[in-house]
């Protein structure tokens, strides 16, 4: 008998019993009807070849496994980012309890929102019925000081107009009429979730900033020595956003965090079920339009906020995910340029702290072949980190990254010699990462939990990074950014390495003369 | 002394009365209908349900997209389901369910892959059959062991009146009567997961069943052959399930649609019995398989002891003295084990209360689990369940136990905090909201990455999960000691 009471055998040894064994080998020669042994080996081989990479990278229509998400997803992760703000997505249901759960799979936390729930009436005569009804609910249930608005593509395709029904909705007594909603369009079919974080950011300072959809006066900017500072979508914002304000609070500087979802998504278990926690105030938001200027940490997070921010009159700083010491060094001057102060000694120690494990460390990664994919800015900044590491990055891959990001990356593989190998990837998925791997392979891989198939496939280790991190816990609540940020990431790339090493020399009385236990 | 029946009755009502003092007059009314007290002798449990979510109100339930593709058609290994539309829905469904299967992905297995259309505007403006087309083009020349493709919809699909019935029918024909089967789940319509589940099984009715005959014709039938539908092989579910059916000297020639092939699905009509674990997803299969090819179905539940002892013998029931023979022989060979389980997590479960909220089956059929381990389910209630569902449901709840249908987040908050159960079981969304709030959960959809729960060998990992969620030590951490 295969289980055992006294030592639970869990799935995955339950299944390598021969009972079970004897079962599934039975269900496959009689009821499955799979192709041969062979030919599924002739295809597993196939796969691996240059003329499959090259039938693979001629795809037009189809995407596999592609590493973003849709619009509203970001739409969600923005507005979380504002105090006692509930997210409200206008069409269908499901998406909200996908957006939810996703979030919630990442980040092993809550994740409110709420949806319109529109069925085929609504996708019939419009959604107006269920925004009325949908904001009075929210309202009275959930008692936000807030609700941020945004859309599914069903709403987008029938062409729903949200600054008309909100009104409407106020004005049949849904909400009070001076109750905030700001509200953003967040079409599925264009762009992706770092899109929809633009989008609704960009919706939420025009709503306060710009009279709240001609309800209220616009605010004048009267420009103030503080600074804005503008994360964008990030898988690590919990431990990031934590790391910039110490940053921040060592220049004692004025500053906002506009965005910052780093506590909503770090409630304590402490008996109480905190439904809204921190995130940026209104008043802070309003603040926020005086600042002398904005420090834009992800660009592609925020195109169109830029602009916007642009037009207010304020000087926009516009980064990459500047990682590692020379990223970091970049958000630091930046820091001490605006503020006119000069880097606290604190912030120089901690500097000289990751240079110091760099140099220990460099031999370990020196030379190493790293793929990497993700959301655009990341790209850069692992990119550049890798490149001051002596790493060499051979796959830079973006499936939500266009050809102007692509030129960004060739320009930092070109600015070092680490980076003569390097090629970038625009538009691509994990299925051409797949060809890439087994064509013209690397050492290791850094990207999403997505990754581990990859992993297992061609063999190469995972170094998790990015978003969603769905098989490993907690990492999101220790910082990429900054250099405390910077010493976390290359202790994963150190790790990584590591333990690739020991396995690959713990072959007894093969390899495991290698298996040093001074490494 | 204990409060009495009536007493609780009357508690539970002020509960609810209570709750649904915070919305709005309108929504309250119609919540009112969906919230009630199970009374013994009643042919249901007095809620209504499969009415559509009111909106705002922060409902639990997913679409008909996600009762398709994310629980009928996904699990099925050997075909590729392209999700058809913008990035979100396949991303958000990619690989979450837990449906395990064997088999080489990428090559002869997809379950685990997140085939899309990827629509962008242009393919809202212009239409997108002929990018699908291209799609299912581009997967034959890179996939050339697939054993079929399904056009999974979202929204978009059903509001920019693209026919994707007819392209199907086109590649069909173009790749020599492949499967190419086009399924209208739109995410928008029903009010629930419920419909997609709904219209997946008439798409294998209309596009698997009609075109099917004469496949396999080798295939040599027994008179001791049974499918099982409606098992997803989370966490292995489905496994553990079979190896007690072959046990009792039955053959099974399909799972549906855990570990499943295709051409499991074409062979099905051949079989002498279906047993149906999820009848809400799969019910409409059956009872189409009933009326075309006269297939007997059974209910069965595989949680916990007692109730796989009663199924095995209601399964053996349609079958000769040596199927039943066999059955008996299968309980009294897994005894051993149950009673040592039993004995071992019993003491430190009984007595505990628990409060349920799941899709399908689940919210019933978990109860008999419990109670073998000296548990009580105090409230339980469907995400998307239909009456037949709560009719179904009068057979496993005490009198008084608290149901609640569509719960939202607010009402599911409140009715824990006031109820005080020793555990919850629902899903991911609210597994971190009851933990926050110091009370021990366990997912029961994906059984918290654990599992399989199915069978004699699953009701074991089942106990010692309850166990080691409700006896964790954290629990006794979540208040300061200064506090």
């Amino acid at each position: 008998m295969p289980q055992n009471a006294e030592k639970i055998l869990d799935h995955a040894p339950l299944f390598r019993q021969p009972e079970y064994r004897a079962m599934f080998a039975n269900k496959k020669a009689n009821f499955e009807f799979k192709p041969s042994d062979e030919a599924i080996e002739k295809i597993v081989q196939w796969t691996k070849s240059e003329d499959y990479k090259q039938k693979n990278f001629a795809r037009e229509a189809l995407t596999i496994n592609p590493a973003k998400a849709c619009q509203p997803l970001g739409a969600v992760f923005a507005a979380n980012g504002f105090a006692k703000t509930l997210s409200f997505v206008h069409g269908s249901q499901g998406c909200v309890a996908y957006y939810r759960s996703h979030f919630s799979r990442h980040f092993k936390e809550p994740t409110s929102a709420v949806s319109s729930s529109m069925t085929e009436d609504a996708a019939v005569f419009g959604g107006l019925n269920n925004m009325i009804d949908g904001l009075a609910n929210a309202y009275s249930l959930y008692k936000p000081q807030m609700i941020a608005v945004s859309t599914t593509c069903m709403a987008e395709v029938i062409g729903d107009d949200l600054d008309a029904f909100i009104k409407n909705a106020k004005q049949k007594g849904s909400i009070p009429a001076e109750f905030d909603v700001p509200f953003a369009h967040t079409p599925a079919f264009v762009g992706s979730h770092i899109t929809g974080y633009d989008n609704t950011l960009k919706g939420m300072l025009q709503h306060f900033w710009d009279g709240k959809s001609k309800t209220a006066p616009a605010l004048e900017r009267k420009p103030t020595e503080s600074i804005n500072f503008i994360g964008g979508f990030d898988g690590n914002v919990v431990g990031n956003i934590k790391e910039i304000r110490r940053i921040f609070d060592l220049f004692e500087v004025d500053y906002t965090i506009v965005c910052d979802p780093s506590q909503a998504w770090n409630t304590p278990t402490d008996g109480e079920f905190r439904m809204y926690d921190g995130g940026t105030t209104k008043e802070e938001i309003e603040r926020s339009l005086h600042a002398k200027a904005t420090i834009v940490f992800q660009e592609y997070c925020v195109e169109k906020t830029i602009k916007y921010l642009q037009e207010k009159g304020q000087e926009v700083v516009v980064l990459n995910s500047p990682m590692g010491v020379q990223g970091t060094d970049e958000l630091v001057q930046t820091i001490a340029r605006l503020s006119g102060k000069s880097v606290p000694a604190e912030l120089e120690k901690e500097r000289g702290r990751l240079v110091d494990a760099i140099a220990d460390s460099q031999a370990h990664l020196h030379g190493k072949r790293y793929a990497l994919y993700g959301d655009p800015d990341l790209m850069l900044g692992m990119t550049r980190y890798l490149l001051e590491l002596g790493a060499e990055p051979v796959h830079v891959l973006s499936t939500n990254g266009g050809e102007e990001w692509a030129k960004k990356v060739q320009g930092l593989l070109d600015s070092s010699p680490f980076g003569k190998g390097g090629k970038v990837y625009p538009k691509r998925d994990l299925w051409h990462m797949r060809s890439l791997l087994y064509t013209e392979p690397v050492d290791f891989l850094i990207g999403n939990t997505y990754g581990k198939y990859l992993e297992r496939d061609c063999k190469v280790p995972l170094v998790r990074m990015g978003f969603p991190i769905f098989d490993r816990h907690h990492h999101h609540r220790f910082p990429t950014w900054g250099y405390e940020g910077g010493l976390r990431v290359l202790v994963s790339l150190l790790d990584e390495y590591f333990e690739a090493l020991d396995a690959e020399t713990s072959g007894i009385s093969t390899t495991d003369y290698s298996f040093d236990i001074i490494r | 002394m204990s409060i009495t029946f009536e007493e609780k009755k009357a508690a539970t009502r002020a509960l609810i009365e209570e709750v649904l003092k915070a919305y709005p007059e309108k929504t309250a009314k119609k919540r009112a209908k969906h919230l009630g007290t199970f009374e013994d002798g009643k042919p249901d449990c007095g809620v209504k349900s499969n009415i559509k979510s009111l909106p705002g109100v922060m409902t639990i339930r997913g679409c008909a997209y996600a009762g398709s593709k994310g629980v009928v058609w996904g699990p099925i290994k050997d075909m590729i389901h392209i999700s058809h539309g913008p990035v979100g829905c396949g991303q958000y469904s990619w690989a979450s369910r837990r449906n395990y299967y064997i088999g080489t992905t990428g090559v002869d297995t997809f379950g685990t892959m997140q085939f899309t259309s990827d629509f962008q505007e242009k393919d809202i403006v212009f239409g997108g059959d002929k990018k699908l087309e291209k799609i299912i083009d581009e997967i034959q020349e890179l996939f050339p062991l697939n054993k079929g493709i399904t056009v999974q919809s979202e929204c978009p699909i059903g509001l920019i009146g693209d026919d994707i019935e007819a392209v199907s029918k086109k590649k069909s024909k173009q790749y020599e009567g492949k499967h190419i089967i086009p399924v209208r789940c739109e995410g928008f319509r029903g009010v629930s997961q419920s419909l997609g589940h709904h219209i997946a099984n008439d798409a294998v009715r209309d596009w698997v069943f009609e075109k099917s005959d004469g496949k396999h014709p080798g295939f040599a039938s027994t008179p001791y052959d049974v499918a099982i539908i409606g098992d997803y092989n989370i966490g292995g579910d489905a496994w553990s399930s079979r190896i007690l059916l072959e046990e009792m000297g039955l053959r099974v020639i399909a799972q549906w649609s855990g570990d499943g092939t295709i051409a499991e699905l074409e062979n099905t009509p051949k079989a002498k019995l279906n047993i149906l674990h999820c009848y809400r997803s799969m019910n409409y299969i059956s009872r189409h398989m009933e009326e075309k090819y006269g297939i007997p179905w059974v209910e069965y539940n595989f949680f916990g002891p007692s109730q796989i002892e009663k199924s095995l013998r209601e399964i053996a029931s349609h079958f000769d003295d040596t199927i039943r023979a066999g059955a008996e022989s299968v309980i009294a060979k897994y005894k051993a084990l149950s009673d040592a389980v039993i004995a071992k997590y019993k003491p430190r479960l009984a007595g505990k209360k628990v409060m349920l909220f799941v899709g399908g089956l689940r919210p019933r059929h978990v109860i008999g689990a419990y109670e073998d381990l000296g548990m009580e389910v105090v409230g339980t209630g469907y995400e998307f369940g239909h009456n037949d569902d709560y009719q179904r449901t009068t057979h496993y709840v005490k009198d008084g136990t608290l149901i609640y249908d569509d719960v939202t987040g607010f009402e599911f908050e409140r009715f824990v905090e006031k109820v005080q159960p020793d555990l919850v079981g629902s899903g991911i969304k609210e597994k971190y909201v009851f933990q926050k709030m110091g009370v021990p959960f366990r997912q029961m959809h994906s059984w918290d990455y654990s599992g399989p729960y199915h069978g004699y060998d699953g009701f074991a990992i089942f106990a010692r999960d309850m166990d080691m969620a409700i006896n964790s030590p954290v629990w006794g951490l979540t208040k300061a000691p200064w506090k």
